[in-house]
């Protein structure tokens, strides 16, 4: 619709003008930009399909068309905004009390608060059924007793507030707000990181943390609640690798034509040529969908998404693996997008259970 | 204040386009090209959205001439923080021979109309570069101007204005109401947010017909022929101020 090109348009001009010029020190130097956050918070695109507490309430295309323009800049950008927008505000909004929301949202929508997603474990990433972080209920202080330990959270180390996904005692697992400052919480960030490295990811590790029981999200339990999440940012994130790849296509094609070899550009080679129209044939098809494919969309865009991006770097012989050239920090970034919010092979599996009827997540009947 | 500011913006080509000659010579290729608003006219909507916000001025209405897609650019200007919009018809051959003395005589007629306080136009337009209509505006209305503006302020009735001016700065006071035309430094245009996207949908924008205003946009002007600016050509290195002597004398430069 009209309206959301406005959106697009206006935020890529954000994206190009104030994004762009941070990332490759950003990424090199491994520095989280926390004042994006406010600077987004104040364009209003935070929580953009959630209605009143200070959100735009707009539609999930134009949430897809934001993501896009993000992840031309950068995977981890993106992935900040994804956990705050699908992973923070949309659980307090969907499973939290008019208390909740009203305490947080407003200060999440402005950026003012910094939030994060606590579901995978060391242990259990594809399986969070398996989660090992239990949840106990203390009668008679009213609180909870939460230990555990989660990873590969976006946003840990500097988040102001941990949603956390934790085990009760009747084996559901409930959604809860974890608020920095309370003992036995820490959130330690993850040293050695090749991908996303311009957004801090750290662990959870809570020891015995007392949670009042006004901080339980009420109105979900079992896993549905994690994956009603995960399920709001799926969208955001296959049209944000499209725009990844979009990047790098247009990187690959401006270097092809200005890069002159054997007195010809690099462009005017017919392998040169397949391999750009090959690209710009998957991310055309990758653009065309409903939502209701949306696994097989993400499985899609992030893989297709990975394969323009190694292809272009190639394109860029030696140049490719300098991060002034950018793709190759496209190339790293894709690894983790291609594997966070269900592996490249579960989601084969979710759709091979929905093609054939037969279920081979496990070796059981 | 209860002013009225009449903010005019103008639908370009984007600037980061590489603008090419249309194949018969006449013009330059705009089918499919992108197109925004143009980036004086943006400085000047700011200007105008930043004196409602002083609560210095009542109402901000954004204005454009031009055919059915000019609303796209009436609509950022709403999204910025303007209250209504007025599209002035004008297409097919009309709009190809509009030029800034059609405009400013829309323009004059209109502040009449809306009897406005303020007009704010961008100093230029980045296609035509004619940096005129901002002046003809003044003129027809017999208003003061202030032009090149890189600051504006008003005090009590008056409008003081800071102009860039080639020796530097000059600041001048006129009376109101007056034509502003806004330079490079007034101001730094506002990134449209979400909220205020959305909530420009709802705003209005008035259809109006340049014979409404009775104003006769034939151009009295005909573009004969467009050309790409030359090629440049190589040039030459000479080793001593003796040899470049010699090889200016030899083209019959001195």
């Amino acid at each position: 619709t009209e309206e959301e090109i406005m959106i697009r348009d206006s935020f890529c001009t954000y994206c190009q003008e104030k994004l762009m010029p941070r990332i490759l020190m950003a990424n090199r130097n491994e520095h989280f930009h926390r004042e994006i956050l406010n600077e987004m918070g104040e364009l209003g695109v935070l929580g953009p399909t959630i209605q009143g507490y200070g959100c735009a309430g707009t539609s999930y295309v134009a949430y897809g068309l934001i993501a896009r323009e993000v992840e031309r800049v950068d995977s981890g950008y993106r992935s900040v905004m994804s956990v705050q927008s699908s992973l923070v505000m949309h659980p307090i909004n969907a499973y939290g009390t008019e208390a909740q929301k009203q305490k947080y949202l407003p200060k999440l929508a402005r950026g003012e608060i910094l939030g994060c997603f606590g579901l995978t474990e060391p242990n259990h990433g594809s399986d969070p059924g398996g989660m090992e972080t239990k949840a106990k209920y203390n009668p008679s202080s009213r609180t909870y007793t939460i230990s555990g330990a989660k990873t590969w959270i976006t946003n840990s180390p500097y988040a102001d507030i941990c949603v956390v996904w934790a085990k009760c005692e009747d084996g559901r697992v409930r959604g809860f707000v974890l608020e920095r400052g309370m003992e036995g919480l820490s959130t330690p960030k993850i040293e050695g990181k090749f991908s996303l490295r311009a957004s801090a990811t750290g662990m959870i590790l809570m020891d015995e943390v007392e949670v009042p029981e006004e901080n339980l999200l009420p109105h979900v339990s079992g896993l549905a609640g994690p994956f009603g999440c995960l399920n709001n940012a799926r969208y955001g994130i296959a049209w944000g690798a499209l725009g990844a790849a979009e990047f790098c296509f247009h990187a690959a094609r401006q270097y092809t034509l200005d890069r002159i070899q054997f007195g010809v550009p690099l462009a005017r080679n017919q392998l040169i040529q397949k391999k750009m129209a090959d690209m710009l044939t998957e991310i055309t098809i990758g653009l065309q969908h409903t939502p209701e494919m949306i696994s097989m969309l993400k499985r899609n865009s992030c893989g297709k998404a990975l394969d323009i991006a190694r292809q272009a770097r190639d394109m860029l012989g030696g140049n490719g693996i300098a991060d002034e050239y950018h793709i190759i920090r496209h190339v790293m970034n894709l690894e983790a997008v291609n594997t966070y919010e269900g592996t490249h092979d579960i989601h084969a599996l979710i759709l091979g259970r929905a093609i054939t009827g037969l279920q081979s997540f496990t070796v059981g009947k | 204040m209860s002013a009225r500011v009449l903010v005019g913006v103008k639908r370009v080509i984007d600037y980061a386009v590489k603008i090419r000659v249309k194949p018969d010579r006449t013009g330059v290729v705009t089918d499919g090209v992108k197109h925004s608003m143009n980036p004086f006219c943006e400085i000047a909507v700011e200007e105008a959205v930043k004196l409602k916000e002083k609560k210095l001025v009542k109402e901000v209405v954004a204005v454009s001439c031009g055919p059915q897609q000019v609303q796209e650019t009436i609509r950022t200007a709403l999204a910025m923080g303007a209250d209504r919009g007025i599209h002035v018809e004008v297409s097919g051959k009309d709009y190809e021979t509009l030029g800034p003395l059609q405009v400013s005589k829309i323009l004059a007629a209109l502040a009449k109309k809306e009897q406005a306080d303020l007009i704010i136009l961008g100093k230029q337009a980045i296609d035509d570069d004619c940096n005129q209509t901002g002046q003809m505006t003044a003129a027809l209305l017999d208003w003061p101007q202030g032009t090149f503006a890189s600051e504006v302020n008003i005090e009590a009735d008056k409008l003081k204005v800071v102009r860039e001016i080639d020796g530097g700065l000059e600041t001048i006071k006129i009376n109101l109401p007056a034509v502003v035309t806004a330079d490079l430094r007034l101001n730094t245009p506002r990134y449209a947010t979400l909220p205020n996207i959305m909530k420009a949908k709802k705003k209005k924008i008035a259809n109006v017909k340049p014979a409404d205003l009775g104003v006769d946009v034939s151009s009295r002007l005909e573009v004969l022929k467009v050309d790409e600016p030359p090629q440049r050509q190589a040039g030459v290195k000479v080793e001593t101020v003796h040899d470049l002597v010699g090889k200016l004398k030899e083209a019959g430069r001195i």
